[in-house]
């Protein structure tokens, strides 16, 4: 079975003005919901306090709502949680106290609604919810660091320019899409996001690896054509991994539970996005960024000539010829 | 033919390992490694602690008051207005001549900053020494909340520091809303008993003295632990405190009252004993964390080194009380920063829905390949299995914890680990149409896929390891997964699967087929 013909070379640099076009949009939308709307920042980072609960019956949200409001907990949000039986009250604020359980006052408050079971009661502080997001922030940061290092090493700069700047278009459209149907941003989704630039790196990478390597095999000196030629033979490998991904991640997102919910969502929009800049957005980057084929044959065959005549004197040396 | 390659063995024998520890895991049986499930997924309580540290400096400056106060009386030096304040001692000496004896005593108190005004003497920690106490304060709560939840009876109790305050402390296996508060309570029982002395001379204008004029002559007021209204005018500097204490016991009086029974250490017994012997007809007030649980007459002497506490305990309390006292004080109180608290049944409800995830997402992979490379595809297959069995096998031997963001690692490792061969399987049809033998497609395949599978799988690696670095709890679970997956697929995608073909390569190789072995027209 095949998706692609394999011989077959697609145009994709000929159109890749409307493709930048298209993604500047979802781009810009991103950034003016995130700007607008903003994230939902959960409790991880936020500190606050999180209480799950499942009835055995349907639960009753409006008379949890009206006992809740004649309680200190009048700012608390009620929704449900995957299933009707099973509700999330968020809280704002945290009590530093240990044998004070706000789970514990909830469960009595909450007694005349019904039998229920407290499922989990997740409480962080201030403290830890700064910690948090300073070390959220640093891990990012450092990932982008560490990849453009690696790429830069292993290809070229403008390699690695390309790609973080295809991983940014990625992180920004994911982020824009967490922000528009108002995912709950916690560790678990710093922990998607984080893993989307992996894979999205992952999925460039094997694209710009193809361009490095018609570069210096392939007799074309036209670097539109050349990198459609790439992208053409590497389309085959990048649909059919994405489509394995997409589907175990979608399974993960149907069948992981409500709260792996917010993970699995963040990974699948990632990997779409992700296969979708891979393929049309990071090798037009690197078209537009001029890079020069000329250039880097003359640098890589004067790298193979300083390692042959290294080689040479080595064997000479050897000989004892010198 | 090379059916014993170099290659196969060594993936036949990472089957063989993958097989044999994954094993344990699976059948849960009570030998061998197992993995260890996180909180998420089998319920418990994770809690992270901070340490009030200053309360400890505080409490470091009281116990030198206590000894300067034990010295004079012993020594029968003339002191006035010991005072203590949160970070100074201070008092007036009222002989002159008895200086040379005091400086003798405080150069015995190591970490003293002292500074005397004529007769008055004010003591400061320096700060070396508060940063020591601090320190020290932070793993000695360490230490007693250990041992009280090792009496406790719970299974597995981990207790860690972490930081310079921070303390997390981790019950697994507690089941129920009562168990939990129960062992909370234990956790943050500050424990502290002291033995004060009644202030006779004052004790009956203790309702009409406000907190600072009490505190004007050298006293506290303190409440009963039954009934606030009943108050207690104490001498702030206690005769002793918890530090003495060896062993508690929970034992019956003659009302058949749940009582705590005490034992003194020998340096305890002896301060005890001389104050009882001194103080005949006074009352001894005994406070247990700042309340007062009862406040006897002194009959006689007490030598021996016991006490009892009395004061309405249930029998639960009564145990929980010993048991906190028996494992010592907490040297400062404890706050509450972090707590995470998962029932079982939510647990295992993850393990569930997680578990359905992995299977529907195995069957979805191995139905692709097999569809899209048939044979190729199920040699894929195999390694993609094998791949699994070596993530659960590392890290039962390492005794890593399988956390619900662990278990997504191990379902998006499916989904990518046969990325590899789909990169290798392209690049051998694409040989193939190009018309090379099928020893070569399939050698240059490897040789070909083999830089962009490095480079991509790398940067995985790396962004996993910052995860794991900047990570907590369940997100380093998470972490750890996929770098054992990317690992593993090295060895079973690029590995295994070439042993394969370099076994097959002569069965291939005759085939005219070709479409059966890579899907290829």
């Amino acid at each position: 079975m095949e998706f692609f013909k394999s011989d077959k070379i697609y145009n994709f640099m000929g159109k890749r003005l409307p493709f930048l076009g298209f993604s500047s949009l979802l781009i810009i939308a991103s950034i003016v919901l995130l700007l607008t709307k903003g994230v939902n920042f959960g409790i991880d980072f936020e500190g606050g306090t999180i209480v799950q609960a499942k009835y055995e019956q349907k639960a009753p949200v409006n008379q949890i709502r009206d006992i809740l409001k004649q309680t200190d907990y009048k700012n608390a949000t009620i929704t449900e949680f995957g299933s009707a039986e099973e509700v999330i009250i968020r809280i704002t604020g945290s009590s530093s106290s240990i044998t004070n359980d706000i789970g514990d006052e909830i469960h009595k408050i909450l007694k005349p609604t019904g039998n229920f079971e407290i499922r989990r009661v997740d409480i962080v502080g201030p403290k830890v919810g700064g910690e948090l997001r300073e070390k959220g922030l640093m891990a990012f940061g450092l990932s982008l660091i560490v990849i453009l290092a690696y790429v830069s090493f292993r290809f070229e700069w403008r390699f690695a320019i390309a790609s973080i700047l295809a991983l940014a278009h990625d992180i920004i459209i994911a982020l824009g899409a967490i922000s528009l149907f108002s995912i709950e941003v916690n560790l678990d989704i710093l922990a998607a996001v984080l893993t989307l630039l992996g894979y999205s790196l992952n999925d460039t990478i094997i694209v710009f690896d193809r361009v490095r390597e018609s570069v210096q095999s392939s007799k074309e000196d036209v670097l539109e054509k050349l990198v459609n030629e790439s992208v053409s033979k590497t389309l085959s490998r990048t649909t059919l991994t994405s489509l394995t991904t997409f589907f175990v991640v979608a399974t993960l997102y149907i069948f992981g539970g409500e709260i792996i919910n917010g993970f699995a969502f963040t990974m699948l929009v990632g990997i779409i996005v992700g296969t979708y800049s891979s393929i049309f957005v990071a090798s037009s980057f690197l078209v537009q960024l001029k890079f020069s084929i000329n250039d880097f044959r003359t640098k890589e065959a004067s790298k193979l000539k300083r390692q042959k005549e290294k080689d040479k004197m080595r064997a000479m040396y050897e000989q004892g010829t010198i | 033919m090379k059916i014993f390659n170099y290659r196969l063995v060594i993936f036949a024998l990472s089957i063989i390992f993958g097989v044999a520890f994954a094993i344990p895991s699976f059948m849960q049986t009570d030998s061998g490694k197992k993995i260890s499930l996180g909180l998420d997924l089998q319920g418990g309580l994770h809690m992270r602690l901070g340490v009030n540290t200053n309360e400890a400096v505080t409490s470091k400056i009281k116990t030198i008051a206590t000894s300067i106060k034990y010295y004079a009386d012993d020594e029968d030096l003339l002191i006035d207005g010991l005072s203590i304040d949160n970070e100074s001692v201070s008092f007036t000496i009222l002989d002159k001549d008895e200086i040379p004896k005091m400086d003798e005593m405080l150069k015995q108190i190591k970490g003293l900053d002292i500074s005397k005004d004529e007769l008055s003497y004010t003591l400061k920690l320096t700060a070396a020494d508060i940063a020591k106490t601090e320190d020290l304060a932070v793993s000695q709560a360490v230490e007693t909340i250990r041992n009280r939840l090792d009496q406790f009876g719970l299974a597995e109790p981990s207790v860690v520091r972490q930081g310079a305050t921070d303390i997390v402390v981790e019950l697994p296996g507690i089941k129920t809303l009562a168990e939990e508060k129960a062992a909370r309570e234990l956790i943050s029982k500050p424990a502290k008993l002291e033995l004060m002395e009644v202030d006779e001379q004052r004790a009956d204008q203790v309702y009409t003295l406000s907190r600072s004029q009490a505190s004007e002559y050298g006293d506290i007021i303190l409440e009963d632990t039954k009934d606030a209204n009943t108050k207690y005018l104490v001498k702030e500097i206690p005769i002793l405190n918890g530090s003495q204490v060896i062993d508690a016991q929970v034992a019956f009086d003659q009302s058949n009252q749940a009582i705590i029974n005490f034992t003194l250490n020998s340096t305890g017994a002896r301060i005890f004993g001389d104050f009882t012997g001194k103080s005949i007809g006074k009352r001894l007030a005994v406070v247990l964390d700042g309340k007062v649980y009862s406040a006897p007459n002194i009959r006689e002497r007490i030598g021996g080194g016991s006490g009892q506490i009395s004061g309405g305990f249930t029998l639960v309390e009564a145990g929980n009380v010993a048991i906190a006292l028996r494992s010592g004080a907490l040297p400062a109180s404890v706050n509450l920063l972090e707590k995470r608290s998962v029932g079982p049944s939510l647990g295992a409800d993850s393990i569930k829905a997680s578990l359905i995830a992995l299977i529907s997402g195995l069957a979805i992979v191995f139905f692709f390949m097999i569809v899209y490379y048939r044979r190729a595809g199920v040699i894929a297959n195999i390694a993609l299995i094998t791949n699994i069995f070596i993530i659960i096998s590392v890290m039962a031997m390492f005794g890593a914890t399988l956390t619900l963001p662990g278990m997504a690692g191990i379902v998006l490792t499916v989904g990518m680990a046969v990325d590899s061969n789909v990169i290798i399987n392209e690049r051998i049809r694409e040989l193939l149409k190009s018309g090379v033998s099928v020893t070569k497609a399939i050698e240059d395949g490897y040789s070909n896929a083999m830089r962009a599978i490095l480079d991509a799988n790398v940067t995985t690696l790396l962004v996993a390891v910052i995860l794991y670095a900047y990570g907590t709890g369940p997100i380093k679970g998470f972490a750890v997964t996929i770098s054992i997956g990317i690992l593993a697929s090295m060895l079973t995608a690029i590995l295994g699967t070439h042993g394969i073909y370099e076994a097959l390569l002569g069965k291939i190789s005759k085939d005219k087929d070709l479409k059966k072995w890579f899907g290829v027209n």
